[in-house]
């Protein structure tokens, strides 16, 4: 069927909305049209039906991490999911976000990870060169920069077992944080010393490798693979070396060459292949 | 009872009203010299509309092309702005941006490099030299993310999710802000000495636009409502690649980058159309044919050459109106558009590499992989050359204490802006503005906030709850956006400006008669009352600035007026501001060019 034939279908929209004291499910019904997102469709509720329905939104194009929900219980953008992509005729199911604290309908509270942020000692680099510039290499930092694709959704914290089912939001920073930490213990000029603070403060210890997070991230940041785990064995070998993580720090595109890369699991994609044979 | 105990107050020596690049680049200035800075911003942080930038930040560091210079760069600023910038802020901005890209790289930001490990430098419409600092196409999250990162550190209040919806004091001084947390709707009181203004565009004033929801153009509204002035209203960028298939994405932006990569724009018949529409000030430095243009785009690659580049990269009016010309001569693709075709010019492995978020972009929400197929675009509104008329030298407006940066402030493009020129420009005028913002709370007190002006600004904001019968918002703004994009679009004329104004007076009464349901925590239709208000302030500036300016210049043309003109209308901005009897439009000459600057513009 073109997309132009599905132009008077109509879907049903079944939203959960409520507040922190509690709620309930409605059903809307919205017109559809080709290309229609899910984030299309609630606006459309709210304009035709419910005008004061809660979401947040901002860019409408994947790369702000605003509009982040639950959609047929799995996370997800609202504005990256198109409709075309559910069975016709069934109920598209919205939900907030589970782990975070209800705000209003499928807005919740992420205050928590802006706390988190804060806490993290901010980047601090080594002098320039002697002719004011700071020289790295683009196969130094390709990985980094693949960490840094992060547009802040939150839905690894969301899907990640550790925040979602067993509320340690205290001592665990989830993964959005891991890779965060990542970037900075990985960027060839950067000379803070952050392993005690992941092992006893953020419980980089926690994490056992589920690769949920992973498996969500609408960036595709291969965050286990390549993020927690190389951060786990440096916390676990630099700790109790620490001349060793001083080295790395001093010369790191020679270190660079003996860390493990693993290949994603779930989907090798071109660009982790071309990385391993660029590094092999 | 004070107004203190009614309301949440807060107290800083410098508000900052917007976390875009301007607002968080002026917050950490400001905190910096050592005041108190309050962030407030509608979203929460690192969402602002910087985040979606993709081509780069424009800094003449000269690491790919050493020819290139700070006065290399302030002639293609004035070109591209067809010479009606405030000359002094080009200036500042050519002689800064190297700087302030450099500082962000000591933030932690990463950009792509050079084989020798610098900071690498692409080509971009309107910049002679390879000049654009990028981090593939996501440049805005890169930067936003560092100032973030950066500034939280840095001992700023933050307050997201809070919308201001007036600004305090009066036509002589400011003294803070009232708005409201979106999460709850109840109210709340900024006291500052200074404020900084660094709120955005307004690109949701029309139908097919690239710009999130924030875009609403509240700074200038804001500014205009308490005695500012507003200037260049008329010139509109519209960017000439915006997606135009499927509907819901119709507006969504591709980057500059893909044709900075070498991609071309064709017509149905598969004709490269921009070798046509080469204007007279672009011919000198233009390739005239096909072979020539591929020529320049491998030399430029490796920094050499002599050839001129594509004009696929003329500024971008030109190239919106040759889409539109192209359209409307019947060439066009199957949905109202031309082909954007990058995957015969490229392996599909670049594409991916140089262009992710577009190949994802295209991949998810328009069934097309831009490694095999073209692309169909055509012009979607994008950014706001006019805004807060402000001092060249501080950022600072006609009201003492009130200052502006970034889209939301006017002067640095004149009548059309490069691509890219708007990263830099957030992070040097933020600069400046936090600076002095903050230098002069240092040397003033706090005016006391006025019961009376606080009570009026809650009588504003609740009234949509009073009415019971009335218009739906949303709908009033559908209206507005349509109405614009028909009458005060990419081609206009005395008609059509005429109908706009009368339109827009009569959505004015309709938006007066919007009325909301609900409570008010986080109530979408609430706040879409709130940014109709402002929307039709600055579509209203818009429009009759227009509708004066009898010529065709930069983003601003007119079907009746063609020609750009030589004589008096290349000498006035046009200054909008609130008279007595409504909205004022009048003619300013532009400020007199010293001898030195001249002589930069006529060296080539
Ligand atoms: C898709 C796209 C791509 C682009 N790519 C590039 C590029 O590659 N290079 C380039 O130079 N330029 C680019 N631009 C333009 C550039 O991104 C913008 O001009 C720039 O980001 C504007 O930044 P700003 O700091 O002025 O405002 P914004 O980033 O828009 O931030 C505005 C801030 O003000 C806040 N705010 C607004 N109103 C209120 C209110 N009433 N109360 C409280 N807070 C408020 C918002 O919440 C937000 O935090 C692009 C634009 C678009 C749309
Ligand atoms: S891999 Fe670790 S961080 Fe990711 S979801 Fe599993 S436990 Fe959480
Ligand atoms: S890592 Fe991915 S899933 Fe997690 S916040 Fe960033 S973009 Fe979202
Ligand atoms: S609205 Fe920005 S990611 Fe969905």
């Amino acid at each position: 069927m073109s997309d132009e034939a599905k132009k008077s279908d109509k879907a049903t929209l079944r939203i959960w909305r409520g507040n922190a004291e509690g709620g309930e499910f409605k059903e809307y019904e919205v017109g559809t049209y080709p290309g229609m997102v899910v984030l299309d469709a609630i606006h459309d509720v709210q304009a035709e039906h419910a005008p004061d329905l809660a979401v947040r939104w901002n860019c409408k194009a994947g790369r702000c991490g605003s509009c982040s929900a639950e959609i047929n219980g799995k996370p997800r953008l609202l504005c990256m999911t198109r409709m075309s992509h559910f069975e016709p005729g069934q109920p598209i199911t919205v939900t907030p976000m589970k782990t975070f604290p209800i705000v209003k309908d499928l807005v919740t509270d992420v205050s928590h990870n802006f706390r988190v942020a804060k806490r993290i000692p901010p980047f601090k680099p080594r002098p320039r060169d002697a002719d004011g510039h700071w020289r790295m290499q683009q196969i130094d930092i390709d990985r980094i920069q693949e960490f840094r694709k992060c547009i802040e959704c939150f839905l690894c914290q969301d899907v990640c077992h550790v925040l979602r089912d067993h509320d340690k939001h205290d001592s665990f920073a989830g993964p959005r944080f891991m890779i965060h930490l990542a970037t900075l213990d990985m960027h060839p000029l950067d000379t803070v010393d952050r392993r005690p603070m992941m092992k006893e403060e953020l419980g980089i210890g926690y994490c056992n490798i589920t690769r949920c997070c992973t498996e969500v991230c609408p960036e595709h940041i291969t965050i286990t693979d390549n993020g927690i785990i190389p951060l786990k064995e440096r916390v676990a070998d630099d700790f109790f070396d620490p001349v060793r993580w001083l080295m790395r720090k001093i010369s790191p595109p020679a270190n660079k060459k003996s860390l493990p890369v693993l290949p994603d699991p779930i989907k090798a994609t071109t660009k982790t292949k071309k990385k391993q044979d660029a590094e092999a | 009872m004070t107004t203190d105990d009614k309301f949440e107050t807060h107290e800083h020596d410098v508000l900052i009203i917007g976390a875009g690049g301007a607002g968080l680049r002026a917050a950490i200035e400001a905190s910096s010299m050592g005041v108190s800075v309050g962030l407030v911003c509608k979203s929460l942080l690192g969402k602002a509309h910087t985040v979606m930038a993709e081509g780069g930040v424009a800094a003449a560091l000269g690491n790919v092309e050493p020819k290139d210079g700070w006065k290399v760069h302030f002639r293609d600023t004035m070109k591209g702005g067809r010479y009606l910038n405030q000359w002094r802020m080009a200036q500042l901005h050519a002689m800064e941006a190297p700087d302030r890209v450099n500082e962000l790289e000591e933030w932690g930001a990463l950009f792509d490099r050079t084989a020798d490990g610098r900071i690498l430098q692409r080509n971009f419409g309107g910049h002679k030299y390879p000049r654009l600092a990028h981090v593939g196409d996501r440049t805005g999250l890169e930067m936003i993310r560092t100032l973030q990162q950066h500034g939280i550190h840095l001992g700023m209040s933050v307050y997201m999710e809070c919308t201001v919806t007036r600004l305090l004091g009066d036509d002589n001084r400011v003294s803070g802000a009232f708005g409201y947390w979106r999460e709850t709707g109840k109210f709340v009181i900024f006291k500052a000495r200074t404020v900084v203004l660094a709120t955005g565009g307004i690109g949701r004033a029309f139908k097919i636009n690239s710009n999130s929801w924030e875009c609403t153009g509240d700074g200038q509204a804001l500014a205009y409502l308490l005695g500012a002035e507003l200037m260049d209203c008329e010139f509109m960028q519209f960017h000439p690649t915006g997606m135009v298939w499927p509907p819901s994405v119709r507006g969504t932006l591709i980057t500059e980058g893909v044709r900075g990569e070498g991609g071309t724009l064709r017509n149905k018949d598969g004709k490269r159309i921009m070798f046509d529409y080469i204007p007279e000030l672009y011919a000198k430095d233009t390739a005239p044919t096909e072979e020539e243009a591929d020529r320049w785009l491998e030399e430029s690659a490796k920094g050499t050459g002599k050839s001129r580049r594509t004009p696929d990269l003329l500024p971008r009016d030109i190239v919106a109106r040759a889409i539109h010309s192209e359209v409307k001569a019947g060439r066009g693709s199957p949905h109202g558009g031309v082909f954007l075709d990058i995957h015969s010019r490229r392996s599909a492995a670049d594409i991916k590499r140089k262009l992710p978020a577009m190949y994802h972009q295209f991949k998810e929400l328009g069934d097309v992989d831009i490694t095999r197929e073209s692309m169909e675009v055509g012009p979607t509104a994008h950014y706001t050359m006019g805004g807060i008329r402000v001092d060249p030298e501080t950022q600072e407006t006609r009201v003492k204490g009130l200052f502006a940066a970034g889209e939301c402030a006017a002067g640095m493009h004149g009548a059309n802006r490069l691509g890219d020129n708007s990263l830099s420009d957030l992070l040097v005028f933020g600069r400046i503005a936090g600076h002095h913002a903050a230098k002069l709370a240092k040397a003033t007190s706090q005016k006391s906030v006025d019961a009376g002006q606080i009570e009026a600004c809650e009588r504003e904001a609740l009234a949509p709850f009073e009415r019971e019968e009335g218009r739906n918002p949303f709908q009033v703004r559908e209206d507005l956006m349509n109405q614009m994009q028909k009458y005060v679009g990419i081609m206009r004329n005395e008609g059509d400006l005429q109908a706009g104004v009368v339109e827009l007076e009569r959505l004015a009464a309709d938006a007066g008669k919007c009325a909301v349901s609900g409570n008010r925590h986080f109530n979408a239709g609430w706040h879409e009352t709130v940014d109709l208000r402002n929307l039709l302030v600055v579509s209203e500036a818009m429009a009759r600035a227009a509708l004066v300016r009898k010529e065709s210049r930069g983003a601003h043309a007119r079907e009746d007026f063609p020609d750009q003109d030589k004589g008096h209308w290349s000498q006035v901005n046009l200054v909008v501001r609130k008279g007595s009897a409504g909205m004022e439009v009048e003619q300013v000459p532009l400020p007199p060019l010293p001898d030195e600057i001249k002589q930069v513009l006529e060296e080539e």
